[in-house]
């Protein structure tokens, strides 16, 4: 059994630096033989496009990192994974859609494009937390105190619950967002990064801001930590432990909603299945920066991004492996398999109730 | 119970406006949420009863009558004494009603007056029609609240009436609701064994039940409702008088083990001979019924004894269907031997087993949630694999394998165009799968397999090798699935990774819980409920309307399940008692206390009983 660990852990490292030696050896002499010796056609990557890369990889890792704290801060107080997370970014997207098409036909959208923006973050904001507190009330409060797979199988029934009742509601066709301004989209000079992806960027970096004075500075958010540390001590303290748990999952709702708003502006389309698969990678980036540890998420979920958008080109490729990009999403789970293996608690240390915090 | 005199009474009915208000509340969401995925437009055109009830409305009226019956429910503690019901319980349930259906004439108004169909796709004409009876929004809220006056009423009168009458009233709306979801069913059978006349007399031309039928439905539910009822009484004061019934000899000669034993095999023979009597529809149902029941008894092992949430369970359905189209087409794009079915079958049962153990030997040392994560990755990356042009070559990609030959028996080849004797092949498995579960749950494994479900580190305290135990569980399971996969490549005759989609693994999740987790027979009965009703992933079920619906109606099973009966709708007893340990405590705990009470602080210990 343990032989049989160590021998995977050894082939995944044995692949890993394999796959960047001959990425390297393509880099200096697309010739060399180490190169071709699994990938005849090897090319020398050029700087644009592994910039392309990178910048598209951060953006991304940018809005794993926003679900990623949803599902960091839920495990941190209950313990348990809120499969139903990703299906609240998608809702909180969904809703975005909705607004930001009945802007763009009263024509607000065009003429002041950032009022509308902040007017369609708050409306995204505000359903999603409302679907997260919602959710809390009718299916997890009454499972409070049942073994640890109750709640998430029930997670994964209102995770289904929710993809289908969008797509019966609003159709199950896949939602295209209205065109956004000339002048937000064009490439700016000094990194060629689009505008779009500088206003992604900017939300989530000031999302982020606030969250962080939030639970760190704030009487509530201490109110959260204590909570997240000891449920019992703290309700002994004075703290509402049931209001405190819908405030961590309000909170969680809101960065989803954040970024289900910047993926659809960003990708410019939705469809119901669209939270599934960005919020598994999303518990990925959580638990690769550490379940519990709001900091380490936000890595972890960066970390995920440029890993995904590089690694298909950069190790995959020089391995000889055709059509690489179709392989993109199996990274992200390789990587999750890879962290739980080597690193169960996570880059940046897990921060859970039972752990002593340092 | 018995002694229920002597328990304290629990405060009498008061009206309670805040929970009226809100359980009526939700009843009319409930209600205006069913219109809006627009299930009711959707199915309208299939009658239940011919002419004066379609599917329709029967999506709806249900609301009412079972909110009705949860307002007049209540929560019987033991050691406590039930609350007597009256007057004051069909109030509740005639306000809660009636305030669920005012909200669906507000609906009908909202809809006729602003137009929101942009983005909510069925706010349309059609509904309105449908909730106004085209008879204007006046009419719309005066009959959708007289109905649901009425209907809560109904509800709550249900949990007034003592459970005798309450079974004289409800058997025959089951009754007639389940002669008419099986409708292709029955009318299948009826018309193979030439009795046409009893269709024609229960189904009407344009599908539905007629009046007629329903009628004699109802009163023979009722008069065997009344009769069941009738000899559990004679039965019961018989015991009590100490005479001797007539017939009771014989049944007592016959010990209970025996009964069972007749009665499976009379389940047993019915499963066999009845598809003998059906059409080629039917057998097809059947024949994907079959794949589930076997999928699901591999999952119950991992699932329901070892208590390994395993969410990549399709993983190992998918690599034995490849295996299979590998080893037997002639069309495989890398290798093809063209091996005989039953030959590549061994070949498939050790693939299995061996990715089985390549998958869980890093993934069973992990946490419960994690592991389930985990095995969701896999699942997902191996039909990615499969999908994918790096291993196109070997597996064909999006094109999938193709001309696969069925199974050779010799004298003839089992493939999917003959469905049915695809069914006695899933069948055959599904007995062995059936021994195998039994002997191992009976077995020293199984008994580690629970222990290990119960409590892992107590279970290693004892001496289990809990990493062994669970490897176990998850290979068995591989294995199984395999099965199922090698047959639905010879069913299907080509196959592809669309039909490996994570879906199958959810789906055979609930099939698993809603049936009952670790228990054989409620495995079986939860997966031929539900696939043969609702249908599959991608396979329609009886009710085919409902096709959109269906993932929805999962979803929310799985969640009421979860929420209210954990354990299953045919639970294993063992499971349950894991389940409602801390309750037990409880309930004992309080009967306890209660009896120490009335003993004026003479402690009893009859009370303390521990529990199991």
């Amino acid at each position: 059994m343990d032989l049989f660990l160590s021998f995977i852990k050894a082939f995944l490292i044995l692949m890993v630096s394999i796959g960047l030696l001959a990425f390297i050896a393509q880099q200096i002499d697309p010739n060399n033989p180490f190169a071709e010796w699994r990938n005849e056609g090897a090319t020398r990557l050029g700087w644009p496009a592994l910039k392309g890369l990178l910048i598209a990889g951060i953006i991304q890792g940018f809005m794993y990192g926003l679900i990623a704290l949803g599902y960091s801060m839920v495990y941190g107080v209950l313990g348990f994974i809120n499969f139903a997370h990703g299906e609240v970014f998608m809702v909180g997207g969904m809703s975005g859609w909705i607004v930001s098409e009945k802007l763009f036909e009263s024509g607000l959208w065009e003429d002041a494009f950032l009022l509308a923006l902040i007017i369609v973050i708050l409306i995204s904001i505000g359903v999603s937390t409302l679907t997260a507190v919602i959710i809390e009330r009718v299916a997890y409060r009454p499972l409070r105190g049942s073994p640890r797979l109750i709640p998430l199988i029930t997670s994964i029934g209102v995770s289904f619950f929710l993809q289908y009742t969008v797509s019966l509601l609003l159709g199950p066709a896949s939602k295209s967002f209205p065109v956004l301004p000339e002048w937000l989209t064009k490439d700016r000079t000094p990194l060629d990064i689009s505008g779009t992806q500088i206003m992604v960027l900017a939300v989530a970096i000031i999302s982020m801001a606030g969250l962080w004075y939030y639970v760190e500075n704030t009487k509530t958010g201490k109110a959260m930590r204590a909570v997240a540390e000891d449920k019992e001590i703290a309700a002994l303290m004075g703290i509402d432990v049931d209001k405190t748990i819908v405030r961590t999952f309000a909170i969680g709702g809101a960065m989803a909603g954040v970024a289900g708003i910047m993926w659809g502006l960003l990708f410019k389309s939705l469809i119901f299945t669209s939270g599934f698969l960005p919020g598994i990678k999303a518990f990925t980036a959580a638990v690769v920066g550490g379940v519990g540890n709001l900091g380490g998420a936000m890595a972890g979920g960066l970390s995920l991004g440029v890993a995904e958008s590089t690694a298909p080109l950069v190790l995959l490729e020089p391995l000889g492996i055709p059509g690489v990009s179709q392989l993109k999403d199996a990274v992200a789970f390789v990587l999750l398999i890879s962290v739980l293996l080597f690193k169960p608690t996570g880059l940046f240390g897990e921060r859970l109730s039972d752990d002593e915090r340092a | 119970m018995n002694d229920s005199s002597s328990l304290p009474a629990p405060p009498p009915w008061s009206f309670d406006p805040r929970r009226l208000g809100r359980l009526g509340g939700l009843a009319g969401l409930t209600m205006a949420f069913i219109c809006l995925i627009g299930m009711p437009v959707k199915i309208d055109t299939v009658p239940l009863i011919e002419r004066h009830l379609s599917r329709g409305y029967t999506s709806l009226v249900w609301v009412p009558i079972v909110f009705g019956f949860i307002v007049a429910s209540q929560v019987v503690l033991e050691g406590m004494q039930a609350r007597k019901r009256g007057l004051g319980d069909i109030i509740d349930g005639t306000v809660v009603g009636g305030l669920g259906g005012f909200l669906v004439g507000v609906l009908a108004w909202l809809i006729n007056n602003y137009d929101i169909r942009d983005p909510l796709i069925n706010w349309s004409p059609a509904l309105y029609d449908f909730l106004t009876f085209s008879k204007g929004t006046g009419f719309a809220f005066f009959i959708w609240t007289a109905l649901g006056l009425g209907l809560g009423a109904v509800g709550a009168g249900l949990q007034v009436l003592p459970a005798a009458y309450r079974r004289m009233a409800t058997w025959p709306a089951i009754a007639i609701v389940s002669v008419s979801v099986l409708e292709a069913a029955f009318s299948d059978l009826l018309e193979n064994l030439k009795l046409e006349f009893v269709a024609d007399a229960i189904y009407a031309k344009q599908r539905g039940v007629t009046v007629k039928g329903a009628i004699i439905l109802a009163v023979l539910a009722t008069v065997v409702a009344f009769g069941r009822d009738r000899v559990k009484t004679l039965v019961a004061s018989a015991n009590a008088n100490g005479t001797v019934l007539p017939g009771a000899a014989l049944l007592d000669n016959v010990a209970a083990s025996t009964r069972k034993k007749i009665s499976t095999a009379l389940v047993v023979v019915a499963i066999f001979v009845v598809p003998l009597f059906l059409g080629r529809i039917m057998h097809e149902l059947l024949a994907n019924v079959g794949l589930f029941i076997l999928l699901a008894l591999g999952l119950n092992v991992v699932v329901g004894l070892a208590g390994i949430l395993d969410l990549g369970y399709v993983a190992f359905f998918a690599v034995g269907g490849y295996t299979t189209a590998v080893l037997t087409s002639p069309f495989a794009p890398w290798w093809t031997p063209e091996l005989p079915w039953f030959v590549s079958l061994i070949v498939v049962m050790f693939v299995a087993a061996l990715v089985g153990l390549i998958i869980g030997a890093p993934v069973i040392r992990m946490r419960g949630d994690y592991l389930a994560i985990v095995t969701l990755g896999f699942g997902e990356i191996i039909r990615l694999l499969f999908l994918s042009d790096w291993l196109s070559p070997y597996f064909g990609g999006a094109q999938g394998i193709t001309n696969i030959p069925g199974v050779e028996l010799g004298v003839t080849t089992i493939k999917g165009t003959d469905p049915r004797a695809v069914f006695y092949l899933v069948m055959v498995f599904c007995i062995v799968a059936i021994y195998a579960s039994w002997r191992l749950e009976n077995s020293r494994l199984g008994r580690a397999w629970m222990a290990i479900r119960e409590d892992e580190s107590v279970a290693e305290a004892m001496g289990i090798n809990t990493v062994n135990a669970k490897l176990a569980a998850f290979v068995t399971g591989a294995v199984l699935a395999s099965f199922s996969g090698a047959i639905f490549a010879a069913k299907a005759g080509s196959i592809f990774p669309g039909s490996f989609k994570i879906l199958v693994s959810v789906i055979l999740l609930v099939v698993v819980i809603v049936g009952g987790m670790g228990r054989i027979a409620g495995v079986m009965v939860g997966a031929a409920v539900l696939i043969g009703v609702l249908g599959g992933p991608s396979q329609p079920g009886l009710l085919q309307e409902f096709g959109e619906y269906k993932l929805l109606i999962y979803g929310v099973l799985l969640v009421l399940m979860m929420l209210k009966r954990p354990e299953g709708l045919l639970p294993n007893v063992r499971r349950s008692r894991e389940l409602h340990g801390d309750e037990l405590t409880q309930d004992v705990w309080i009967k306890a206390q209660i009896e120490m009470d009335e003993e004026d602080g003479s402690a009893t210990t009859e009370g303390e009983v521990a529990p199991a």
